[in-house]
Formats: structure tokens, sequence, C-alpha cells
């Protein structure tokens, strides 16, 4: 297959010197050049000094997943040059700062190498010792731009963006793109068989990573009270909610703030803040990671038994423990399904990319005011901190909150006495007020046994009402959280593949790259727990399910046999959990060694 | 909707407050204490206090932890919102929920374990942002709920019932209370309602983080003799360095006070807080002076009581933020959503 606007390029660098920047001019480049594109960022869990990698897939056909391919390796950092080299893919590219001669090391023959003395000539450019490393990596930008074939203005323009409000530093970037790309123009054959070609498969379209996404939805469902304790990689959530609700939520004339950001102290605080917050009738969130949800436990307990919303984003991260901050998994999901101690069960929604974490983060404040329970939004590094090709958000005016079965003082009046927790509707959702509201309305919360008039007990039967009236709700529940996307292959199929979140692009890939083999599998993306009719019937329709997912222990798999009535022999798993995003090419590997094993018909 | 109504028998002998409410409207649901225990004293005060500053109880939210003390929340104000939330997190719940509705009066009620031992970060933090709340500490010096184990607040030497003295010196809610920051530290003790009614009026009408640390014994767990937590022993070394008198906006300042005997401190929302020193170099302003004050007549063994320390000048969460006046959890979605075009245009960042 042609190399125009269909490879990848990896770009290895030191973390700290300002590689993060000219990696997303690149990538953005193409993105402008209207041709569909994806950046990994594999970073350490370090300030400076270790090393990084930026992933940019060029795929014409539009797939966001990695492939596992290496075609372009852009290898600037010296500790890791040796393993750089050897993941290039035969007949590909290496390009390297040849100021310091690596002959020695290279031994491969079967790609192009392709030395530039960088540094040298960025020191006989610049003076300031910043700008000498800070320009290296824009000359290699402008190699890269001769090699690739990018647009030169479209470069220009990014640069004078970037640099709108330091206009002094425009002038400096762009001599050093001219120098890479007027050495690479000079020494090498350019362009390389892996290029960009302008396409129009961009338009309507956004670069953008989940993280900000959801804020934006946050600041969009109305929500006004953050709380958080920073955790990688769910940070930059709270700092883009706070970005957007500068931009959006300042009273021009008075200066006054429609919003509330705080600060916790850690994260059993933040939980705590964000149940006093939507007890007292504000939209409240927070965002975090794995062991901040350990520490959010037994909040999170209080919160279902005493049925107060809360939307909490975890943007998952590899565990266990501290594990590793800065690198992607789905090994949550557990955890988050039954987060505290005694029979207590939680609302997940799972988006697979930014566009959909915005949709999500608004839907999931309407089913936690709705179903006054925590709801738990499943996200993970690889959505949360990568930019992501999504089609532009969308936002309906006519959208109104729903807050589902909150009493009004004027409500209060039409009624002789209320009761929190009295079932009148049979869907297991009581009515609550707000504190501030008519006296009638007053009521007191606790986590200890109540009756369902809201009143302490030890009386069995009535702790039991209680108990039994949750799972009423938690039935309907199952009818109110998005369904699966499910597809079905062309041909007619007893097998599919089931996926969940980040993991479904490489799904979806490799069912095309399957199909085109001939194997065809159905498709199901489940979105939510708990499991709906929908999943059930896709389940029973199947012989054999593939799970497909980021952890070790097959956790999807797990909560798909104890929660579905799917017998548990039809189930089979692809596992990765290396905190790499997952690629296509371990999908149809694993696919491809399930079916060998001769299993299915 | 349909619910059953009980009827509620009105006294008609009891005195009414200028809501027309008597006493009793500001109670709650009966006690299940231990008679005797201090806790319930307080509420007592608690009830007197409400009704005398003539509080709606839809003004009110009344919040907790858990121990016997945060239990307490739903033995006054039936009529008010509560949350009784985990064990030493009321703080955390407290500042959401003001952070949603800053237009609420908010009462903490937590124990000495609830905050110096399982609760002493929440407790420390709920300080540093100077919450607009009154925090009352029920002090016992033990875990009355588990049955009387020592709590962080316990003093060095203290004993249990079966003569085990405490290793450990404790962690006074006033002295951390003073060192945290706090805008208002006082002390009182449970059984002396004439000085805790007018520091609980104090502490709600003051704007801002408002400890009142309140020595109030277990009478199951730790009223024996070697204990340093027991009725007899607070009564002895009982030391009141400051009377403080309440008196509401709506009432004049008749008494006449000699020069440098009293201060009158003028709180945010018009009442007046008159400080009647009893210790000549006493001074409720400087905070390094009180704390030495506090050090020194801690090893006298003396419980210091009164308000002991009050600044007014610090802002509370939302002034120094600059959160809208306009309560949060009150505002309309038209307010907050800042709809489609603007999307339209925020997005242009991400091409
Ligand atoms: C997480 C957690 N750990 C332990 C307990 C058990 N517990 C309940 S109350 C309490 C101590 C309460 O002491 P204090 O706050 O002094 O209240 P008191 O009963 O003395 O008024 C403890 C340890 C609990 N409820 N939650
Ligand atoms: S155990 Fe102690 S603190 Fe608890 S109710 Fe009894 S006397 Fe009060
Ligand atoms: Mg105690």
């Amino acid at each position: 297959m042609s190399q125009v606007n269909n490879f990848v390029i990896k770009l290895a660098n030191v973390n700290g010197t300002g590689s993060a920047s000219a990696n997303g001019l690149v990538m953005k480049a193409i993105f402008r050049m209207g041709v569909p594109v994806v950046g990994k960022n594999i970073f350490p869990s370090n300030i400076q000094g270790l090393p990084t990698w930026f992933e940019i897939r060029v795929s014409r056909e539009g797939y966001l997943a990695r492939s596992g391919e290496v075609d372009v390796m852009v290898a600037m950092n010296g500790q890791t040059f040796d393993r750089d080299l050897k993941e290039v893919s035969p007949g590909g590219v290496l390009l390297y700062d040849s100021t310091w001669p690596r002959e020695r090391n290279i031994t491969r023959h079967d790609i192009t190498v392709l030395g530039i003395p960088l540094a040298r000539m960025c020191n006989e450019t610049f003076e300031n010792p910043r700008a000498r490393i800070l320009m290296k990596n824009m000359a290699y930008v402008g190699a890269l731009a001769a090699l690739l074939n990018l647009d030169m203005d479209v470069l220009r323009g990014l640069i004078e963006e970037q640099f709108a409000s330091k206009k002094k530093l425009i002038g400096a970037n762009i001599q050093a793109i001219e120098l890479g790309y007027h050495y690479a123009v000079e020494n090498f054959k350019c362009p390389l068989a892996s290029n960009i070609e302008p396409m129009d498969k961009t338009a309507g379209h956004i670069m953008i990573d989940g993280n900000t996404a959801a804020a934006l939805g946050c600041v969009y469902a109305g929500a006004t009270v953050g709380a958080w304790y920073p955790i990688t990689p769910s940070t930059s959530m709270m700092d883009a909610f706070r970005s957007f609700s500068e931009k959006t939520r300042i009273d021009k004339k008075s200066g006054e703030k429609n919003f509330c950001i705080i600060q916790a102290e850690d994260e059993l605080s933040a939980i705590g803040m964000v149940i006093g917050a939507n007890w007292a009738g504000a939209r409240s969130f927070t965002p975090t990671s794995g062991p901040g949800v350990s520490l959010m436990s037994e909040f999170l307990g209080f919160a279902y038994y005493a049925e107060i919303p809360l939307v909490l984003f975890n943007i998952q991260r590899a565990g266990p423990s501290t594990g590793m901050p800065t690198r992607t998994q789905q090994s949550d999901l557990l955890l988050c399904a039954y987060a505290s101690h005694g029979d207590t069960r939680h609302v997940l929604l799972i988006p697979d990319d930014p566009r959909e974490c915005f949709d999500m983060a608004v839907q999931a404040f309407d089913l936690s005011d709705r179903l006054q329970t925590p709801i738990m939004v499943l996200s993970d590094l690889d959505i949360g901190m990568n930019d992501w090709m999504v089609p532009e958000l969308e936002w309906d005016d006519n959208y109104r909150p729903d807050r589902g079965k909150v009493l009004t003082d004027e409500d209060l009046a039409k009624v002789e006495k209320f009761y929190r927790y009295v079932d009148s509707d049979g869907d297991g959702i009581t009515y609550r007020t707000y504190p501030g509201g008519d006296p009638k309305g007053a009521y007191f919360v606790r986590g200890s046994s109540h009756n369902k008039l809201g009143a302490y007990t030890e009386s069995s039967a009535e702790y039991k009402d209680v108990l039994d009236r949750l799972l009423v709700k938690w039935e309907t529940a199952k009818k109110l959280v998005p369904g699966p996307v499910i597809r079905t292959a062309e041909m007619p199929s007893r097998t599919a593949i089931v996926t969940m979140g980040s993991g479904a692009a490489a799904c979806r890939e490799a069912s095309h790259k399957l199909a085109a083999k001939g194997i065809h599998l159905d498709y199901m993306r489940v979105r939510a727990f708990p499991f709906g009719e929908e999943v059930e019937k896709f389940l029973e329709e199947h012989d054999h399910i593939i799970v497909v997912e980021q952890n070790r222990d097959a956790q999807l798999r797990t909560l798909l046999m104890t929660e579905t009535r799917v017998p548990k022999d039809k189930l089979h798993s692809i596992l990765h959990y290396d905190g790499q995003p997952l690629d296509y090419r371990s999908v149809v590997a694993g696919v491809e060694e399930f079916l060998s094993k001769g299993e299915v018909a | 909707m349909s619910f059953v109504t009980k009827p509620r028998i009105i006294h008609k002998s009891l005195k009414r407050n200028a809501l027309g409410l008597t006493v009793r409207d500001y109670e709650g649901v009966a006690t299940t204490l231990c008679a005797g225990c201090g806790h319930d004293s307080i509420t007592a005060a608690i009830v007197q206090a409400f009704w005398e500053l003539d509080m709606p109880a839809q003004q009110v939210a009344k919040m907790s932890g858990i121990g016997c003390s945060s239990k307490t929340t739903g033995y006054f104000l039936s009529a008010a919102h509560g949350v009784n939330s985990v064990h030493g997190r009321m703080p955390s719940v407290t500042t959401g929920a003001n952070a949603a509705r800053r237009d609420l009066t908010y009462i903490g009620i937590s124990g000495d374990g609830d905050s110096m031992s399982i609760g002493l970060g929440q407790f420390a933090h709920v300080i540093r942002r100077n919450l607009d709340m009154l925090y009352m500490v029920e002090n016992n010096g033990v875990y009355g709920l588990t049955k009387g184990q020592f709590s962080a607040a316990a003093d060095l030497g203290s004993q249990t019932k079966k003569g085990e003295a405490n290793q450990q010196p404790p962690i006074d809610p006033v002295k951390t209370g003073l060192a945290m920051g706090a805008s208002f530290v006082a002390r009182a003790f449970s059984g002396d309602k004439e000085q805790l009614v007018p520091l609980i009026k104090a502490g709600l009408s003051h704007k801002g983080f408002a400890m009142l640390d309140v020595i109030s014994p277990c009478v199951t767990f730790n009223d024996h003799e070697t204990s340093t937590k027991s009725y007899a022993h607070t009564r002895e070394y009982y030391h009141p360095a400051i009377h403080t008198d309440f008196i509401p906006p709506s009432e004049e300042i008749v008494a006449q006070y000699d020069d440098g005997e009293a201060m009158d401190v003028k709180l945010h929302d018009g009442s007046h807080v008159i400080l009647r020193k009893v210790d000549k170099d006493y001074d409720p302003t400087d905070r390094g002076r009180a704390f030495n004050y506090l050090m020194d007549a801690q090893d006298r063994g003396e419980v210091v009581t009164g308000l002991l320390y009050i600044d007014q000048k610090q802002g509370d969460m939302h002034q120094r933020s600059g959160t809208a006046s306009k309560p949060l959890g009150r505002m309309e979605h038209e307010e907050l959503c800042p709809g489609s075009e603007v999307l339209k245009d925020l997005q242009k960042a991400y091409r």
C-alpha cells in the first residue's frame, strides 16, 4: 500500500527540552493539510531528563488507533537511540542529530538513516543556550517539513498563532525551521515515500484531548463547583475547567465568578466537597485517577446509600498502587463498579473518545440528578491526555438540565408531609429537596441505617426495605444509561468482539482488517454499567465473544460474567496491559490466535 | 405523593421569639445519649441560641461527622436540613455545601476524636479556608461511641476507669485552631450554659470560621476521679479568661464598661460581642499573646474559657476567590451555559 498519507512518525526526545510543542506542530500541520492524524504521547513520570516519545499516525482512512509500526523515527535521545533504531519498521527511515556521529551504533541496513547536524547548526546560529536546545526541535520540524512535504505556509501560520503573545519569538522559530528545511532539501532526496498530500478529510473536525472535552461538558452541563486533588492524568481536566470558566462564567460588570474551584487537601476531602455541593443543589464534580478513587471509597458508599448525586471522572492510569502514572490502562473497572464496603454498586459511563467525553459529561450530570447516585465516567490517559481527531462538538440550545425528582417550595405546599425515601412512583427513585427551602422539606441525611421516612432504624424489615428499593432503582438505571454501540459484520457471524472505551478504535480497525481477510466479526462497545437488555441480547446471539480490554485481570469479562446471563465459557479475552495505548495489530493477532485454536466453526 | 401527618402539641405558656416560635420549635428528635452526657447540655444551649437569634430553620444547615457528639445534630432544629456524614469528614461536606449555598448558616458538630484524631487534616484545612461556619468540638477526651478509648485530645496522664494513663500529649482544639489561623477561637464548658449560649450566638454571627471547643464530659467512660475531662475536674480548673455578652443587631448596648475592662467588637451582621476580660493582660486580638497565655494556663492545668481570639479582617473562602454573591446552587441554566455559538468559537483553538 502506498505510504502517502499513510504512515507513522515516532519522535524520541528527552523530556523537559521543549519537544512537545515542536511535535504538536508537526501533527497540527498535517491536520490542517486535511489529512487525518492522531498523536500518542508516551511520557515519563518526571519533569526533566527522562525519555519521552511522541507517535504520530497519519491515516488517510481516518483510523485513530496505534498501528504498532514506525515508518519514520526521529531519534533525538542518545539514551534510547539503540532501542529506537531497533523499532523502525523494515524499509523505514531514521533521522538523527549527526553532530555526534553514531556510525558505530547504526547496525541496520534495511532502513534509511539520515543524519543532520542539528546541534551544530543551532549552536552556530543562536546565542542563548536555552534557545539552542529549543531551536534544535524546530530545526528537525523543518527537516521533516522537507522530507514529508509539509506545507511551509501552514507551519508558518501555526508558529504565528502559537507565539501570538510573544511575537519576538516568531522570527527565531521560523529561522530554525528554515535551517532544517534547507539542510534536508540540499542533502537528502525529498520527499520520502512516506509523505503528505493535501486532502479534505479533516473539515468539520477538531483535535482535542478528552480531559479538555470533558471539562467543556461540565461547563455546558452547568456544573459550578469543582473540587479536586491533583493527580496525573486527570489534572488537565480541572485546568481546562478553570480556563473555560474564566472565559465564559465571569460576570463582565462585577467580575464575580459563577463557579467555585476548590483544590482540596486530598481526595477524601475532594469527594466530600462534591457531595456537600450536590446535596445543596449545585452540580459538582471531581476529576481523579485510581489512587484517588481508592481514597474516595468510603464517601462513595455514603453517597450511594444516602442517595446524593455526584459526578466523578476517573482518568485511569496503569496500576496497581502508584503504578505507572503516565501510562494508560482500563484497570479500575471493578474498583469503580463496586467502590466502597457493603452492598454498593455504581453507575459507570465509558466514553471512547474526547467527543464522547463531552457528551457523556453532560449525560453524567443528568443521570446523576435523575438517579440520585454517584456517576463515574471512566476515561483513561489515552483518551484524556492525547489529542484525538473528532467531529466538532455540538450543542443543542434547547437542552435543559434534568435535575430529577426535586420538590420545590410550591410542590411542598401541595403535600401534607414530606418523607425523603418513599418510592411513590415505583421506579426506586424518591423525591428530594434542597436545603434553604421550606422547612416542610427538611430531612436528615445519614449513612447509617434509615427507613423510608428518613429516620434512623435498626429494624431489619425497615433496613431491608430501603436496601431492596435501591435495587429497584438499579433496574431503572439499566433503562436510562446509554446502550452499547453495535455493528454487525457484512457476513452473518456468531463470533463477536466486545470492548469498551479507548480500546474501540483499535477494535474497529482490526475488524476491518480481519474482514478483508475474510474473517467477519460482529462488534459491540459497551458504554455503561449496569448493562441493559441490548447487551444481554447481543451476548445471547453470539457463541464466541472475544472481550478486548486493557487490564491484566479481564475485568470487563468478569463484570459481564457476574452481571449478565452470559455463560462463562462463551467469553474469551484479549488483554493488553503494558501501559501503551492499544494498537490494532495486537487485536488482529489475538483474534487470529483464538481462531487458530479451531474452536470456532 | 401521599404522606401521613402527626399532630403537634403547642404549649401556650412558652415564650415566643420574633418569629413567633417557642424554644420547642427549635428542638429535634429525642436524644438517645446517656443520661447526664455533656453533649445533651450543649444541644440545649444550641436550641436556646437559635431561638434567641430568631433564626428561621430554613436558613440553617446542620453538619456532623460520626460519634455520640455528631449524632446530636438530630436532636435540635428538626425543621432544618442536616447531613450526618462520615467519621472525621464533616468539614469537607460543609465546604462543598457552602460552595453551593453561601447564603445559609452552617453549624458543624464534631467530637474530639472526629476532629483531632481521624479528622485532623480536614479540621486544619477548613480553618485555612476560613469557611463561614460555626464549628463545635464536643470534647470529652475519649471516643464515646466506641466505648471509651482515648482520643488525641486526651490530656497527658489522664487515666481510664481501669487506671491506664494516657501516654501522649493532647492535640488541643483551641491551640490548634489558633495555630492554623482560625478567625474566631473560643472554649466553653457544657456545664455553663450562661457562657455557652452567647458564644454559640457569636460564633454563628461571625463571618468566617468560628471554632468553639466545648468540654463535654462523657459520664459513661470518662467522668471518674482520675480523668481530666470529668465534671468535677473541669469545674475545679475552669478559668473564664473572658466573659462574652452577645448583643443582636436589633438591641442597643446599655451596659457601661470601664476602659480596658471590656471590648466591644462589632460583627459583620451588625451584632456586637462585648468581651469582658478577667485577666488584664489578655488581648483577644493578639494571636501570639493568646497562644502564650494558653500555654502557661495549660502548664497550670487550667481550662481557659471564653472568646479567646477574634479577627474579623480575614475574608472567607468566597470573598477570597471572588465567587458570585448569588448562591451557585440557585443559578439558572441560562446563567451557566455559554450556548452553541460560544462552543463553536471556543473550538477554533482546536483546529
Ligand atoms: C472510618 C471509621 N472508623 C472508625 C469508626 C468508629 N467510630 C465511630 S465514632 C468513633 C469515635 C468518636 O469519637 P468522638 O469524635 O470523640 O465522639 P464522641 O463519641 O466521643 O462524642 C469511632 C472511632 C467509624 N465510624 N468510621
Ligand atoms: S458514651 Fe459518653 S459521650 Fe456517648 S452518649 Fe454516653 S456519655 Fe455521652
Ligand atoms: Mg469524644
